[in-house]
């Protein structure tokens, strides 16, 4: 090798690894966000524990599901409060159901909604269960998104050659 | 969701005994019926159980349960009879049957009355948890459920004689409340690496060994210290 074939070799190099810490950086630093912000709880941190190199999309896979099973929730929700005699105890159901998913993924912020959506539920007040499911729907959107976002890091970040960082 | 179904889960479990993921040094043969209606949570306790070298079952009903254990009337137990359960674990809300009714059944059955049976809810209500307790559940989880939690099942499916243990959940419960010391009775398990007869009651990833009165907050080693630790909604 001639050396401006080292050199340049010496640049190329640094160039990727810079790009690396560089997204490593960007993802550390939103991944801390998304805690600090409340979308994501202790429960996240615990669900990239069971991630390893034999199942190292576990955590994609789990949000997935997630994503799939919160959109039919949100449509069933929508549907049972448009009824003309609203079956609380359905909505209650469903919202319950939405409150345990979101809780196993460490969605916080979701979470929470779906609390404050079963206080109007028990009142059986529909407009508040209908501000409600509009507020459960916004976070939901909200996290779905961050989610898409780290996700999307993480790609990078192995596409780059780099490792992602773990948040302990 | 034929997948979730539970004669695709038994096929799958039975043909292919390995499983992906499972380490052959840990093959206690420790099997685990998991039951949740949620296909979020079945996933997740699928994966906590694996990574804790378990073979897991899933089914997403109490009634599948029942069938796989050849225990639902409507169905005549297929030679079931050799099949091994030796932990089951199930969520307490959900349709149909409740994980109370399905722990109810199980304790009535002859063949899997010695199954230790854990209860695993969001709710963490005091009347809930007692009844389960009394009915004959070993613990009770307050979801959502951490590799701790499941870590700490490892005392009922390797620290048990199978001969032995009457009245394990009302005593197990006892101890628990009256000093969070453990004292468990049988030997401690040799394959894991951390256990020593102290620690057995609680294992976790953790290498420290454990004080004989746990009070760190890290050490959820009891459903009422569960209780006070959790702030989940009513």
């Amino acid at each position: 090798y001639s050396l401006p074939d080292l050199q340049e070799f010496v640049r190329a190099s640094k160039a990727a690894m810079d790009v690396v810490s560089q997204l490593q950086g960007q993802f550390l630093d939103f991944t801390t966000s998304l805690y600090n912000e409340g979308f994501l709880d202790d429960q996240f941190v615990q669900l990239q524990k069971l991630q390893d190199e034999s199942n190292p999309d576990f955590v994609i896979e789990v949000v997935s599901l997630f994503f799939e099973d919160s959109e039919k929730l949100l449509n069933n929700l929508a549907t049972a409060l448009q009824q003309h005699i609203v079956d609380y105890k359905q909505v209650d159901a469903l919202v319950h159901q939405f409150k345990g998913s979101s809780s196993s993924i460490g969605a916080q912020r979701v979470k929470n909604a779906c609390v404050a959506f079963r206080n109007y539920c028990e009142e059986k007040n529909v407009e508040g269960c209908v501000r409600c499911l509009q507020l459960v729907k916004h976070e939901y959107n909200l996290v779905k998104s961050r989610l898409d976002t780290l996700f999307k890091l993480e790609q990078q970040i192995l596409a780059a050659g780099g490792s992602v960082p773990m948040i302990a | 969701m034929a997948r979730d179904g539970v004669f695709s889960r038994w096929r799958r479990t039975d043909k292919f005994e390995g499983m992906s993921g499972l380490s052959p040094s840990d093959c206690h043969d420790v099997h685990v019926l998991a039951v949740d209606d949620s296909l979020v949570d079945r996933k997740v306790i699928e994966r906590l159980l694996k990574i804790t070298s378990c073979k897991v079952t899933a089914v997403d009903s109490g009634r599948r349960a029942l069938q796989f254990l050849g225990l639902d009337e409507e169905k005549s137990s297929v030679g079931f009879d050799g099949l091994k359960v030796d932990l089951i674990i199930t969520d307490y809300c959900m349709p149909g049957m409740t994980g109370y009714e399905l722990l109810k059944k199980i304790k009535g059955s002859i063949t899997f009355r010695e199954v230790p049976v854990v209860i695993m809810s969001s709710e963490n209500v005091l009347a809930r948890i007692d009844s389960c307790l009394e009915e004959g559940a070993e613990d009770f989880i307050v979801k959502p459920v951490k590799l701790s939690d499941v870590e700490r099942l490892k005392d009922y499916m390797f620290g048990e004689d199978p001969i032995q243990g009457e009245g394990k959940g009302v005593n197990k419960r006892k101890l628990r409340e009256a000093c969070e010391i453990s004292s468990s009775p049988s030997s401690s398990p040799p394959s894991i690496s951390s256990s020593s007869p102290l620690s057995s009651q609680s294992l976790s990833s953790t290498p420290s060994p454990r004080s004989s009165s746990p009070s760190s907050p890290s050490s959820l080693d009891s459903p009422t210290r569960r209780l006070k630790m959790t702030n989940c909604g009513t």
